[in-house]
């Protein structure tokens, strides 16, 4: 990988972070609605996993979606306004934090009910399909999501349908505050594809460059078998499961020993190590995503709410007023 | 024109939309190599092949979450659900996903996708599969709800559905499949959003559709015989509720009755005499009636099962009582 495309990653990286920071405090302090699942601690996930799609590849995720959406190529100024309610957030503030999708970026979404988005995952690979050519469609979801009806369908149709979808589990160990072992049958759940004959692979999610290169082999050979291939990034989130917490299923020592591990922290240390970058260079390179963040608050700060002619705008396509 | 049965209507709009249209395809349990669980796909797998008529596991989860994605992605896919039955079993997609994905993503893109779906009951198919759920669909914004009670309608509003670029939940009813009925060859469009009057009269108004217009029929027959000329209006779209010749229709004779196959509570009967109500409350003559299912689930035996469904004698009783 070039030195170009390394630090663009380790910027997205530290983009994520600091527009996540600044959401909370925001949220803190009431400008946030709603739930809000902060990304922090997973950013090497979905930035390896990004980096190694082609834009044409289609990306469906769950509500824990501001991550991907930044690595996707949404600027922070519409994350930060859909955050905060606003018309210049690219669902015009009627998405929210869990709601954040860009045709453009080729990113649909952003959803909201556990595995709900699974079987449209299928069902973009199948329009592909339709369509004739080889787009991947890569759908992240969390441990959770594994366990509910939603999951196993889609699998099931995407192997027999030889549907292209990379299905990318992000274990953060816990659904919601129950840890994955008190949920789900098997302690890895790589090993759920083997009920659909579909290959796996779980691999450590906190290290990007482990991320982007498992990611890479697996985009390829869902693309050239047009084989559904299912990619456990074993991860962990720092912050609670949403702004409202109380964190009373996990030991602060097992957060803490996680914070050790830090995603940036170990990408950090392998630019220093393998001599891609300078501190300098990497310092440079976080007051940027700083100022970006900085002015994506303003942005988003300044921008109006959608005027009361959104209420009824896109409930249906031709027949607005109905 | 053809005097066709609604199978042949809804095929018939079913083959000139894929005939039409390359987007267009179909997938669901048993549309292919069966050819449909009610033959209304019969010919299909062996014309358009197994990637246009597809034969899915038995998930209506996965069927109904990739059509949507399908149509997310510019595809206009029509699921069938065997029956109106299953759809309780991925209600998340007809309810939660399908019609609100357009407004929760600031109208970034369009769902352009068919359900069709079998409801109803009559066939002593006992209380889990002889349902007619209408109202609860036709409660959510964003999904369009129809139900045909002619085999005209049955193709004029498929073939309307599947041109749709929004949502559309089509409600066929299992004993009506064969219906005859004149049916215009070729190109005919029938709107989505339009009630509709099926028989003209002066004296009072029966506002029905799908199950509801067959019965009304044949009551309006009857009452006719003794002088009484009731006017039929058909909804044909639940949502959007299309009150406009229901409104005139009652200004009209100033007395109405409502029928319906599904159940009375919170039904179609109620959202409608709500809103004669709301709108033309002055003028009332009599109470407005509703004929509906009796509030059970349906039994099997067939004496008990059609006590329990909304018979043409209820609906001349209904009509005799409000004119009184």
């Amino acid at each position: 990988m070039n030195k170009e495309k390394l630090l663009r990653m380790y910027y997205e990286m530290v983009l994520i972070r600091r527009v996540e920071e600044r959401g909370a405090e925001l949220y803190q302090a009431g400008k946030i609605g709603g739930f809000m699942h902060l990304y922090i601690g997973q950013e090497a996930v979905s930035t390896g996993l990004i980096a190694a799609r082609e834009p044409r590849d289609r990306v469906i995720t769950a509500y824990r979606d501001h991550g991907v959406a930044l690595n996707c190529g949404i600027s922070a100024n519409e994350v930060m306004a859909e955050l905060l309610g606003k018309i210049t957030g690219m669902s015009k503030g009627k998405g929210g934090s869990m709601h954040m999708a860009s045709v453009e970026k080729n990113m649909w979404g952003g959803h909201a009910i556990v595995g709900g988005h699974l079987p449209i995952a299928a069902g973009l690979a199948l329009g592909d399909q339709y369509a004739g050519n080889d787009n991947v469609t890569i759908c992240m979801f969390g441990d959770g999501a594994t366990n509910i009806g939603y999951f196993h369908e889609a699998l099931n149709l995407a192997k027999i349908w030889n549907l292209r979808v990379l299905w990318v589990c992000e274990n953060n160990q816990y659904g919601m505050g129950t840890a994955v072992e008190r949920a789900s049958a098997v302690d890895e759940i790589r090993q759920k594809a083997d009920g659909y004959g579909m290959k796996s692979e779980r691999v450590d999610g906190m290290d990007v460059m482990k991320m982007y290169e498992a990611s890479q082999k697996a985009i390829q050979y869902v693309r050239e078998t047009s084989q559904p291939f299912l990619l456990e990034a074993v991860t962990y989130r720092f912050r609670g499961h949403s702004m409202g917490d109380p964190e009373r299923y996990r030991a602060q020592e097992e957060v803490k020993k996680w914070q050790e591990n830090d995603p940036i922290g170990i990408f950090r240390a392998y630019l220093l190590k393998e001599g891609v970058a300078t501190e300098a260079e990497l310092d440079s390179l976080e007051e940027q995503a700083q100022a970006e963040t900085d002015k994506a608050v303003e942005f988003a700060e300044a921008s109006p709410e959608p005027g009361m002619e959104e209420l009824f705008k896109d409930v249906y396509v031709e027949q607005d007023g109905w | 024109m053809a005097r066709i049965t609604m199978r042949e209507a809804i095929s018939q709009a079913l083959m000139e939309e894929m005939d039409r249209d390359p987007a267009v395809f179909i997938l669901g349990e048993e549309v292919g190599v069966w050819g449909g669980t009610y033959a209304v796909t019969k010919g299909f797998y062996d014309k358009y092949g197994p990637e246009r008529v597809k034969d899915t596991p038995i998930a209506e989860n996965a069927i109904l979450g990739a059509a949507i994605g399908a149509a997310m992605v510019g595809q206009r896919p029509i699921a069938e659900l065997m029956t109106i039955n299953f759809a309780f079993s991925a209600m998340d997609y007809i309810v939660n996903q399908a019609p609100k994905l357009r407004y929760m993503f600031g109208g970034q893109f369009k769902v352009p996708m068919v359900i069709r779906a079998v409801g109803g009951g009559g066939r002593q198919l006992g209380a889990t599969h002889s349902q007619t759920p209408d109202a609860i669909f036709a409660h959510f914004p964003g999904l369009i709800v129809v139900s045909p009670g002619t085999p005209a309608d049955a193709k004029g509003l498929l073939k309307s559905a599947i041109r749709s670029d929004d949502p559309v939940l089509f409600i066929e009813h299992a004993t009506m499949y064969q219906v005859r009925g004149e049916v215009p060859e070729g190109e005919y469009l029938e709107p989505l959003g339009k009630s509709k009057i099926q028989r003209p009269g002066k004296d009072v108004t029966i506002v029905t559709y799908c199950k509801g217009l067959e019965l009304s029929m044949k009551a309006a027959d009857q009452l006719s015989k003794e002088g009484i000329e009731a006017e039929i209006v058909d909804l044909r779209t639940l949502r959007p509720l299309d009150m406009t010749p229901v409104l005139e229709s009652f200004k009209k004779t100033n007395r109405a009755v409502v029928v319906e196959e599904g159940w009375k509570s919170y039904g179609v009967g109620a959202e409608v005499v709500s809103r004669i109500y709301e709108e033309a409350f002055d003028y009332a003559d009599a109470p407005i009636l509703r004929v509906a299912q009796k509030e059970v689930p349906l039994p099997y035996n067939r004496t008990l099962e059609q006590a329990a469904l909304p018979q043409v004698a209820d609906i001349v009783a209904a009509v005799k009582e409000v004119l009184k």
